[in-house]
């Protein structure tokens, strides 16, 4: 019996706004505890939260970018429940008028084919602070520095189907808040996490399951493995003969299984009512066709338009479009260079990824900047040095040692295309080698390689590869 | 010098009859000898406000004084104050120091106005008599075994005893203007937004308002001028100019057709008090005023459905005193888990009647009754807002009693919480539209005030202090004094 699982996500992104969502307090994260939390913030008698412009802007760019319908008119509603990290008793949130609903999303598949996945609805909301319960023997540790900090709830359609189609949603949700530059998609520090909704059904199955809600998922793993792990434990469930219960659970990594809430941490009725000291959002067409304008080009546009202008394949173009920064590094060096695009997306998804992770840094503090490695890749085209040189070349930009030509003089990397130098390196290698030159001779091809390294290591990497392999078969032919 | 209108003391201090520290010290000595067997004051500030006093005198000396400067005021306790406590009549906040002034509070210091002190309220301003603070009763300067209304009770009570010219308060279901009436003074409350509510504890935000209490409409004209206007820390606070209405209010009046609803006039109005109302709006017609018969059909259903959206709010607004960050925090909590912790120090920093409130506020929101309680509740609402609306359409004010009867005495309704309620039958429709209205002495019932209760179209506050000023200059309830402990002397 095979059965489906069906997931639907809440994303949490937090906007990059300087300040928070009603008051002037930065939001900028990892100051000491309590530093950045205003009155309003902490929720002292008579404060009046006063919403930021700029958060609605951002939740209006995100309804346009996913084609939702912008409410004309939303209302903030108060969410009401007591915890220590929440100083006002209720989150100020968006209920029954969220400011942008009914968009969608198209995610690529692991066969290669696109799925549409429809958002419910996105809405505008406070973050809560933070409980620390550990280091304070006995007692608990209230930070509100977050609290405060806005947020855009994304809501999904319970379209997905599985794990790696709810981690896909979630990249390309990631991948388009960071383009619009709403959301700085900061994982670990929570700036982008969300809550999975998932049920399990017999294939077939027209009505979905009762689903459980597993909270706050704040990596792209975690949410495939959280998924996997519940479907399985309610696969389990009802081939036992058992029922689902629906109930909010905790994904525990280290012990890779979820588990139930406490019941007092969810039997909550939130008595939610339109906030009396806020006054509806009303956006108008003004509003929506300024906002319009600044809208960037979006992945799925930029991804077709690289496929068809540089003529990558579907897959190097859905790469390098995955983040904006790294697809506007990858345009530059392709402006740039004579050599062919494919070259470029080949650097840049190759020795550039490899040296960013490596030293764990995001695109936009690259040691090589796209100019320099543009001129690189002119280097290569231009013959004067090859492709595994450049490799040192790029090795030594990245440490600084000066300008792509400074380290080729410095280092004398210059390509060999001197005929007589090179056959120089030929008879040298012919004469060191006679049993893998008799191998040859006797038709064994594959033996070519080894002689052409061995010539290339003689010239210390710097003879012109091409010319290498013509001077051993011109000197060799085979009998 | 007490018995002279704030008016005529901005003139007093212009002209230099009077210093600014003389003024408040005088006030200060009323305070301490006649504030205590009142109850009237929660905090007196007296050192602070001789410094404010002395800055006014040098400026008015320096001829760049602002237009209060030097004019004593007390705050009611629910506008916080900068390194003053601010107790809003609860022992959960009988520790709390604000660290910031309320724009009421900023402003008026702005135009000169020396604070004398914070005075006593009901608790988080819900009641109708200043009975429940957590620090006693309030005691009517008229006759001290009465209440004197509330919850402004105690900035009533200071004003009605002269023992400041006149006193900031909150009106979220009447609050202002009916302890006014039963102090034998003047009260307004302005338009909802026209003064903002940033510092202003909250009760019920879509329904409180700042406004004030003191001798005379053209007194409150004054301080409403100072303390009204826009604030952006306010979203709900109007965008719309500050008319001068000191000024304005002694312009020509040319009369104004005043709409008097007769169902206001049925058997729940205490007959003395009818016949002191009909009095009122006789002068006022022989004064000029065109009296027309008005009709409010929904003015009865305001009483219960204040009693769902007021306590729903503020089942949500009183959440935040949990004991964590400031306020009351039971010392019977040591150990407990976080609900026994929530329960205890809220269970004991809250009196009665607040815990009622919050408990029928939470009732009305849960899930299952919302549509039946608070979605209806609104609904009536606008009802009550149509018709006044419609009103307005024939009459430019709306008039009628501002109370059913005079003071009663303390402890007679205090267990009786739907007769309590019902003290603001008359107030409460002007709180739900969110109009201006204000409250005038008009005459003594067995020696006790009662009040003319005018209401007008939103951000018509001039029309409506032009009218009731003119009243004042006519007839001279105003300025009668209780005799109860020589307050005039």
């Amino acid at each position: 019996m095979s059965w489906e699982i069906v997931v639907g996500l809440e994303i949490h992104a937090q906007l990059a706004t300087k300040s928070k969502i009603f008051s002037g307090a930065s939001t900028q994260y990892g100051a000491a505890p309590n530093s950045q939390a205003s009155l309003v913030d902490l929720g002292y008698p008579g404060v009046l939260p006063v919403l930021n412009g700029d958060c609605v802007a951002m939740a209006v760019k995100f309804g346009l970018a996913t084609g939702c319908t912008i409410a004309r008119r939303s209302v903030f509603a108060r969410k009401n429940y007591f915890y220590p990290d929440l100083p006002k008793g209720y989150q100020i949130s968006q209920y029954e008028l969220p400011i942008v609903h009914g968009g969608r999303v198209e995610i690529v598949l692991d066969d290669g084919s696109t799925k549409t996945v429809r958002i419910t609805r996105a809405h505008l909301e406070e973050d809560a602070g933070k409980s620390l319960h550990e280091d304070f023997a006995g007692m608990s540790g209230i930070d509100l520095n977050r609290a405060g900090t806005g947020l855009l709830e994304i809501v999904s359609e319970p379209d997905l189907r599985g794990a790696a189609e709810a981690g896909a949603y979630m990249r390309k949700i990631h991948a388009l808040v960071r383009y619009l530059e709403i959301c700085d998609g900061n994982m670990q520090e929570g700036s982008f996490r969300c809550d999975a909704n998932v049920s399990v059904r017999r294939v077939g199955e027209a009505k979905l399951g009762i689903r459980a809600e597993l909270k706050n998922l704040n990596s792209f793993r975690f949410v495939e493995k959280a998924i996997e792990i519940e479907a399985a434990r309610q696969i389990e469930i009802i081939e036992g003969g058992g029922k689902v219960r629906q109930e909010t659970r905790l994904y525990d990594p280290d012990r890779d299984e979820t588990r139930p809430m406490r019941s007092k941490e969810e039997a909550n009725d939130y008595r939610y009512f339109p906030d009396p000291d806020l006054l509806p959002v009303v956006i108008d067409d003004a509003l929506i066709a300024g906002i319009e304008s600044t809208l960037p080009e979006l992945p799925d546009e930029k991804r077709a338009r690289f496929t068809e202008q540089y003529g990558l394949s579907a897959y190097d173009a859905g790469v390098l479009t995955a983040q904006r920064t790294l697809a506007e590094y990858f345009e530059l060096v392709a402006v740039k260079t004579r050599a062919a695009p494919k070259v470029a997306a080949n650097w840049v998804m190759g020795e550039l990824t490899a040296a960013l992770n490596r030293d764990g840094l995001e695109i936009g503090a690259a040691r090589v900047a796209a100019p320099a490695l543009a001129g690189l890749l002119d280097k290569i085209e231009g013959g004067t040095i090859s492709g595994k040189i450049a490799k040192e070349v790029f090795e030594a930009l990245w440490a600084g040692e000066g300008t792509v030509e400074e380290i080729i003089a410095k280092r004398g990397l210059v390509q060999i295309s001197d005929s007589s130098a090179i056959d120089a390196f030929v008879d040298q290698v012919i004469a060191a080698n006679p049993a893998q030159v008799e191998q040859f001779r006797a038709g064994k091809q594959q033996v070519l390689g080894f002689l052409v390294g061995q010539v290339m290591k003689a010239s210390k990497g710097k003879a012109n590869p091409q010319q290498v392999n013509e001077a051993l078969r011109k000197r060799l032919p085979m009998r | 010098m007490h018995t002279r209108t704030l008016a005529q003391l901005v003139q007093d201090l212009r002209a230099r009859r009077v210093s600014a520290t003389e003024l408040t010290q005088h006030f200060l000595g009323r305070i301490e000898r006649f504030a205590p067997a009142l109850n009237a004051f929660v905090t007196v500030t007296a050192e602070q406000a001789l410094a404010q006093a002395a800055t006014a005198d040098r400026r008015l000396a320096a001829g760049d004084a602002p237009p209060l400067a030097g004019v004593p005021i007390a705050h009611k306790d629910i506008f916080c104050t900068a390194g003053v406590k601010t107790s809003c009549g609860s022992k959960m906040l009988d520790n709390f120091v604000a660290p910031y002034d309320a724009t009421v509070v900023e402003r008026l210091a702005a135009a000169g106005a020396v604070m004398l002190g914070k005075t006593n309220m009901d608790e988080f301003a819900m009641g109708s008599s200043s009975e429940t603070s957590y620090y006693g009763p309030v005691k009517n300067p008229w006759d001290h075994s009465l209440v004197p209304g509330g919850s402004s009770g105690g900035s009533a009570a200071a004003v009605a005893a002269r023992l400041a010219p006149a006193a900031t308060g909150t009106d979220t279901g009447g609050s202002i203007r009916q302890p006014a009436a039963l102090s034998g003074i003047t009260g307004l409350k302005p338009t909802y937004g026209r003064v903002s509510r940033y510092g202003m504890i909250a009760f019920a935000s879509s329904l409180d308002h700042g406004g004030v209490l003191a001798q005379t409409a053209e007194d409150c004209a004054l301080v409403l001028e100072a303390m009204a206007g826009f604030d952006a820390r306010d979203s709900t606070s109007l965008d719309e100019p500050v008319p001068p209405y000191g000024k304005l209010v002694n312009e020509r009046w040319d009369g104004v057709t005043i709409g008097v609803p007769e169902s206001f006039f049925d058997d729940g109005l205490e007959p003395g008090t009818a016949a002191a109302v009909r009095a009122a709006l006789e002068d006022l017609a022989k004064a000029g005023a065109k009296l027309k018969s008005v009709e409010l059909p929904n003015m009865h259903m305001s009483v219960p459905a204040y009693y769902v959206v007021a306590p729903a709010e503020a089942s949500s607004n009183l959440s935040r005193y949990d004991g964590i960050r400031f306020g009351y925090r039971s010392p019977n909590a040591d150990g407990e888990d976080l609900l026994t912790f929530y329960m205890r120090s809220r269970g004991e920093g809250f009196g009665a009647e607040v815990k009622r409130r919050i408990l029928t506020g939470t009732y009305v929101l849960s899930a299952g009754y919302f549509d039946a309680y608070y979605l209806k509740a609104q609904r009536v609402r606008k009802l009550i807002a149509d018709d006044f609306a419609r009103a307005f359409r024939e009459c430019d004010i709306v008039a009628g009693p501002t109370v059913p009867s005079p003071a009663f005495r303390i402890g007679d309704k205090t267990d009786d919480p739907v007769q309590m309620y019902l003290n603001d039958i008359y107030t409460i429709g002007a709180d739900l539209a969110g109009l201006p209205a204000i409250s005038v002495p008009c005459g003594l019932v067995r020696g006790l005030p009662v009040g003319l209760h005018l209401v007008s179209p939103p951000l018509t506050e001039t029309k409506l202090l032009k009218t009731a000023h003119y009243y004042q200059r006519a007839t001279d309830w105003h300025t009668r004094v209780p005799a109860a402990a020589e307050y005039a002397r």
